[in-house]
């Protein structure tokens, strides 16, 4: 099962990406974002970092790379996206996601082991995971914030699409405490901790994260 | 030659920690005029000649699609000379 991580200008977490597809049992598919070939992978992971800087807004120039063209008309037809962190701000610059990732409400960034709630196992990116389970994985970013508007935060409330929610305090400000949502028909999912770093026990805090990467390799093989 | 200038500001319901931090900096350095201080960002796009209303237009589809996220944020569009 072929899955692919893009990489671009100023990605920091694509080697990460990729070495857990690869622990998960996948083959990891480096893809680049300056060109449009996806290479035949069959989902594709947006990885961490600062792409372009975090200039503009984070986010907001890769969402017009060559490689996002490809994927933005491929998500639309259900090819499964997974953004992380950075990821996740250009899954939301390219309206695949509502709302926006804005600065952490303290201003600090934010480097720590979260505790997170699973509450949506209806993507092919949570499906191994069971609803409301508690996981731990890592958060690192300044702007995390998860903001949108009140009818977009009572759509996504009421269609289930929260698949990942902050327990305990908020670390950001983000509303409803949301770490990460998915799209309508669930095949986009956008988050905010990175569960490419919780992979093993040796450098992560748990192996919680790498159930991402089985559960979208089971998904393909149909298990 | 004229500067097309495109201030884009974030929406006023969505909150503005850096507006928030300058606010609370501005009494302790004896400045005490400001109720609040929202932040946002300005654009200087310079064009030769007198611009045109199709360029102020194609401006503001930038500005649309590029230089402000319409989910957070508003944006004028002004010429200056």
């Amino acid at each position: 099962m072929r899955i692919g991580v893009v990489t671009f200008p100023g990605s920091l977490d694509d080697r990460s990406a990729l070495r857990a597809i690869e622990l998960a049992g996948g083959t990891p598919v480096p893809l680049f974002h300056g060109t449009n070939d996806l290479k035949e992978v069959q989902a594709v992971v947006l990885p961490g970092g600062f792409s372009y800087g975090d200039y503009l807004r984070c986010g907001a120039i890769s969402r017009f790379s060559p490689i996002m063209e490809s994927i933005i008309l491929a998500a639309e037809h259900g090819f499964p996206v997974l953004g992380i962190c950075n990821g996740f701000q250009i899954l939301c610059e390219s309206h695949l996601l509502p709302g926006a990732l804005t600065r952490n409400a303290d201003l600090h960034f934010i480097c720590a082991d979260q505790k997170v709630s699973v509450e949506n196992v209806d993507t092919p990116w949570t499906r191994g995971y069971t609803k409301g389970q508690e996981i731990v994985i890592p958060i690192k970013n300044g702007e995390g914030s998860f903001q949108c508007s009140d009818e977009t935060l009572k759509e996504l409330e009421d269609e289930g699409r929260i698949v990942l929610r902050y327990v305990g305090k908020n670390p950001n400000g983000s509303r409803n405490a949301i770490a990460g949502i998915s799209n309508k028909r669930g095949n986009v999912v956008g988050v905010m901790p990175h569960p490419e770093q919780a992979i093993e026990n040796l450098t992560g805090p748990s192996e919680d994260g790498l159930n991402f990467f089985t559960s979208i390799l089971k998904e393909m093989v149909g298990l | 030659m004229a500067i097309i200038v495109v201030e884009v500001m974030l929406k006023p319901e969505i909150l503005d920690p850096q507006g928030q931090a300058v606010a609370s900096a501005l009494p302790r350095l004896g400045f005490t005029f400001a109720k609040s201080v929202r932040q946002g960002k300005r654009f200087e796009i310079e064009v030769d000649g007198e611009p045109t209303s199709e360029q102020i237009a194609e401006v503001e589809k930038a500005a649309h699609t590029l230089l402000s996220n319409p989910v957070i944020e508003n944006f004028v569009v002004k010429v200056e000379k």
